[in-house]
């Protein structure tokens, strides 16, 4: 088990990177704590899978270092980092049991085999697979086979660290949920750090404690679940974090207030976003927005019934859509109306980023 | 690494040593070829090369091959792969006795074939034509196709097209656009053997045809004559036979060297 | 894999075994009818019943050709798999050796046999080729027209020359088709190289394995070209294999029937050999 550190880190795949663009991840200073539980989670091609490979070793940064209980493991490569990676797509070895998937790595150190039969025998509990120790790998659904690539990792008591790279791919839709407690349970149990990457937010939410977004090889936002559904730092966080995103709406700022189509809404960010220049928005999440006498005068345009809710899409008099969430009792108004909103839950971002936030322009 | 490299270049010079003596005798005269050992040409001659260039069998010949061995590697590849394609994903009636009779068609010797073959083809009109003989080396290129391209999409998990359904393609787009990438090494082998086979391939090529499509393989017959082989003239074009051959490996080289890269999906 | 059942699928080999039936019946008719049946000449066939199987199964003849033939092909599998697939794990995978690689090792295959026997005709002759007055210079007494070994010991080089690299190149895009997380998983494992092959590598190329010795098995025991080029079955008939035989009674004696039960005798053999080939290498592959 292992404090991860990045320090400075930064990859580019350009010989000569010296634009911004080249860089495929941008540099990044950040700690993964012993134990923790964490999340890299993007849209395609944002770099998550290559910051994995730096931390595991299979690609070298460009930039700065990967530390490891504060020791550089430049020039180590994953089978020296003391890693375990579970792959997009069950990677077991065919021929051998699930018995023998499992023992393979104890037995490739030299334990003795008295250990190796009880180490397997505890991780086949934890991972639900002692009924099929016996039985030939390759017979098992896709499940039970990432299960035992899981088991591998866990197998070894010197891992570090688990990686995941978006394990729950091949997964029938409706086991993902059961594999994904099990991960969770399985992480309160044996407290390793884990990272976990994924494209899918529900994955990522459930399982960690913290979430690193990325976008364009860039880290928009770390931070817990409800920290990047409640305050996001920044517009796409807003966007790609919940179903359905943030409402995004241009706005003025004055008295400390948000302007939007001449009324002034009050926000939690107001006072900073008043010094701030630069494209304003106003975000607050459909979940948080209600129907009411005063505030934002808008037009209901659209009902979806989403099963235990519903979504209403409204439109302001500057044409922009607002959408609301709201339960199956509450009533829909037929005319215009107004929403309004609890202001801890509605800020202004200038030119994407929150006003006031820790990178305001 | 480097001792690792030995293997390879000592194979690629035990087979070089061969096409090298090939090459030495083309460019010599069958006399001297039979006189003695020279390692090089002592009289060096490009009259053998010269006598194929300039006569129109010779170079119709070349260019019948290549006209009906290219139709039976796209004809083969190409209603071989959604057949191949069905082995490895389904199971339906007959599946494997089917399967395993496609390979049967490829025991038998060449000669059993000749006769009924000439028959066969001279009765639906196809005597001596390129569409003859492209047909009759399906008989042992598809089934050489399916099997190859089979073996190669069963290492595909059938979990990749169900993702594909998932995102919205139709069949043919995620076959298209994404099964064929991922088997392109297999379909690069199945387009080599299958031309290869049908491009060396003389007796059903000699039976099926007699002037209009005169192969490559028949015209170098008549380099038996009276007076036994004429060794330079065959020499001169055994090697310019290698030619087309190495262009259509050279062309696969890529699909064969490509291999499986699920992860970029 | 789980396959689920689905008959409808038959439309998409239906195209397959209507090209590949319409080229197999009437050979396959042909040759029943005449092992069936004896002539005179002049196309007047009468019923012979089970005759020629009999009089080809029971010759002295076709037991020595039969003996002669599995020496061939088991001695040649026994050399070109292991041996193609030792160059294929040797092979680089990346970079620009490996077209050089591909297309050198490919240039044998691709030319027309009764050029591969003719070439070694005269490479491995001890006067004037470079191979038989080289190994004669080295002390050996060699000369394969005249000495049944040196002419077995010749024409088994010619065909591991020829068809190696059939294996090397099924064997080589079989293992480019490993994807790299099993190289890398396997890293993580702490296995060794061995451990790789044996529980990575071979696996994964079973059935291109299995095609390739289905394929040499089946060609080579109905070789026909190259061993008549280059020996024309002698010195005597200590290099007869089988095929050759039969065209000898064929064409030489025009003996059709008993050409004909042969061939199908041989099919036979050739089927259930094969059988039992893929059957070995294929258990196990289904769940």
């Amino acid at each position: 088990m292992a404090k991860i550190t990045l320090e400075g880190m930064g990859k580019s795949y350009a010989p000569d990177p010296d634009s911004d663009p080249a860089w495929a991840l941008r540099r990044l200073d950040f700690e993964f704590e012993d134990g923790g539980a964490y999340a890299l989670l993007g849209p395609s091609g944002c770099g998550k899978t290559t910051l994995l490979n730096i931390i595991s070793g299979l690609l070298d940064p460009t930039a700065g270092q990967v530390l490891f209980d504060g020791q550089d493991m430049a020039g180590r490569g994953p089978d020296q980092r003391n890693i375990a990676q579970v792959f997009q797509f069950p990677v077991i070895y065919d021929t051998m049991t699930v018995r023998q998937n499992l023992a393979f790595p104890l037995k490739n150190r030299g334990v003795p085999a008295a250990e190796i039969e009880a180490r397997v025998a505890e991780i086949a509990e934890m991972t639900e697979l002692t009924g099929m120790l016996d039985r030939r790998a390759s017979g098992l659904t896709a499940d039970g086979k990432q299960k035992i690539s899981l088991g591998r990792g866990l197998v070894r008591d010197d891992v570090n660290v688990i990686m995941f790279d978006e394990p729950l791919t091949v997964i029938d839709p409706h086991l993902k949920w059961q594999l994904r407690s099990k991960l969770k349970e399985l992480h309160r149990r044996i407290r390793r750090t884990m990272i976990y990457v994924t494209h899918d937010q529900t994955e990522a939410l459930t399982f960690a404690d913290k979430v690193v977004l990325m976008k364009d090889g860039e880290v928009v936002q770390i931070g817990t679940p409800v920290d990047l559904f409640e305050r996001p730092e920044h517009t796409f966080v807003g966007h790609f974090i919940g179903s359905p995103g943030m409402n995004l709406l241009s706005c003025g700022v004055g008295n400390g207030r948000a302007i939007v189509g001449g009324a002034e809404v009050a926000v939690a960010n107001g006072e900073a976003a008043a010094n701030t220049g630069g494209r304003l928005e106003l975000g607050v999440r459909p979940e948080f927005v209600r129907f009411a006498e005063t505030g934002i005068p808008v037009r209901v345009s659209r009902v979806m019934d989403a099963g235990r809710y519903r979504i209403v899409e409204t439109l302001t008099e500057g044409g922009e859509i607002l959408k609301l969430l709201i339960d199956n009792e509450t009533g829909i108004p037929s005319e215009a109306t107004h929403v309004s909103f609890d202001p801890a839950n509605a800020r202004i971002y200038s030119d994407g980023w929150l006003a006031g936030g820790s990178r305001a322009a | 690494m480097k001792k690792r490299g030995l293997i390879p270049l000592v194979y690629i010079l035990f087979l070089m040593l061969p096409i090298y003596w090939l090459l030495n005798m083309s460019f010599k005269t069958t006399n001297e070829i039979l006189g003695g050992l020279t390692l090089w040409p002592q009289t060096f001659t490009i009259e053998n090369y010269v006598a194929i260039f300039s006569d129109a069998t010779w170079y119709m010949g070349y260019v019948n091959s290549l006209l009906y061995v290219s139709i039976n590697t796209v004809l083969s590849v190409a209603v071989a792969l959604p057949a191949a394609y069905a082995f490895s994903r389904y199971r339906f009636l007959g599946d494997k006795h089917v399967f395993f009779w496609l390979l049967t068609n490829r025991m038998a010797p060449a000669a059993v074939f000749a006769l009924p073959f000439f028959q066969l083809y001279s009765a639906v009109g196809l005597f001596d034509t390129h569409i003859a003989v492209a047909l009759a080396h399906t008989l042992f290129n598809i089934p050489l196709a399916v099997w190859i391209l089979e073996g190669f999409m069963s290492g595909v998990p059938k979990e990749l097209d169900e993702t594909a359904y998932i995102d919205g393609h139709s069949f043919w787009s995620f076959f298209i656009r994404i099964f064929m990438p991922t088997i392109a090494a297999g379909i690069g082998v199945a387009m080599f053997f299958c031309f290869m086979f049908s491009w060396v391939e003389l007796l059903l090529a000699k039976t099926l045809t007699s002037v209009e499509a005169k192969p490559i393989a028949a015209v170098m017959t008549r380099t038996a004559s009276t007076s036994g082989y004429e060794l330079g003239l065959l020499a001169a074009a055994g090697v310019l036979t290698i030619v087309p051959g190495a262009f259509v490996i050279y062309f696969v080289r890529n699909y064969i060297a490509k291999g499986f890269a699920l992860g970029r999906v | 894999m789980r396959k689920t059942v689905n008959q409808r699928a038959w439309l998409f080999v239906l195209p397959v075994i209507v090209l590949v039936a319409f080229n197999a019946l009437l050979p396959l008719m042909t040759v029943v009818n005449y092992s069936v049946q004896e002539t005179f000449g002049n196309n007047e066939f009468f019923w012979a019943g089970l005759t020629w199987f009999e009089q080809v199964i029971g010759s002295e003849r076709f037991h020595d050709s039969l003996i002669r033939q599995m020496i061939f092909t088991f001695t040649i599998l026994a050399i070109e798999i292991p041996l193609g697939v030792v160059i294929a794990l040797a092979m680089p995978r990346k970079g620009f050796w490996v077209s050089v690689c591909l297309v050198l090792m490919a240039l044998p295959l691709l030319i027309p046999w009764n050029v591969v026997g003719a070439m070694w005709n005269i490479f491995a002759l001890p006067e004037i080729g470079l191979m038989g007055w080289g190994l004669n210079a080295l002390g050996f007494d060699y000369n394969y027209t005249r000495q049944p070994g040196a002419a077995w010991f010749t024409l088994i080089l010619m065909d591991v020359w020829h068809w190696t690299s059939l294996v090397v190149l099924l064997a080589y895009a079989g293992l480019v088709s490993i994807p790299d997380a099993y190289y890398q998983a396997a890293k993580i494992d702490g296995a060794s190289s061995w451990a790789i092959f044996r529980y990575i590598q071979l696996p994964k190329m079973k059935r291109v394995l299995t095609i390739a010795v289905l394929l040499r098995f089946m060609d080579s025991f109905n070789i026909y070209t190259e061993p008549v080029v280059l020996t024309g079955g002698g010195p005597g008939n200590s290099t007869t294999l089988l095929s050759i035989d039969l065209v000898k009674i064929a064409l030489g004696q025009f003996d059709l029937g008993p050409a004909a039960a042969m061939s199908l005798i041989y099919f036979v053999i050739i089927l259930l050999l094969s059988w039992v080939f893929y059957s070995l290498m294929m258990r196990n592959e289904e769940d």
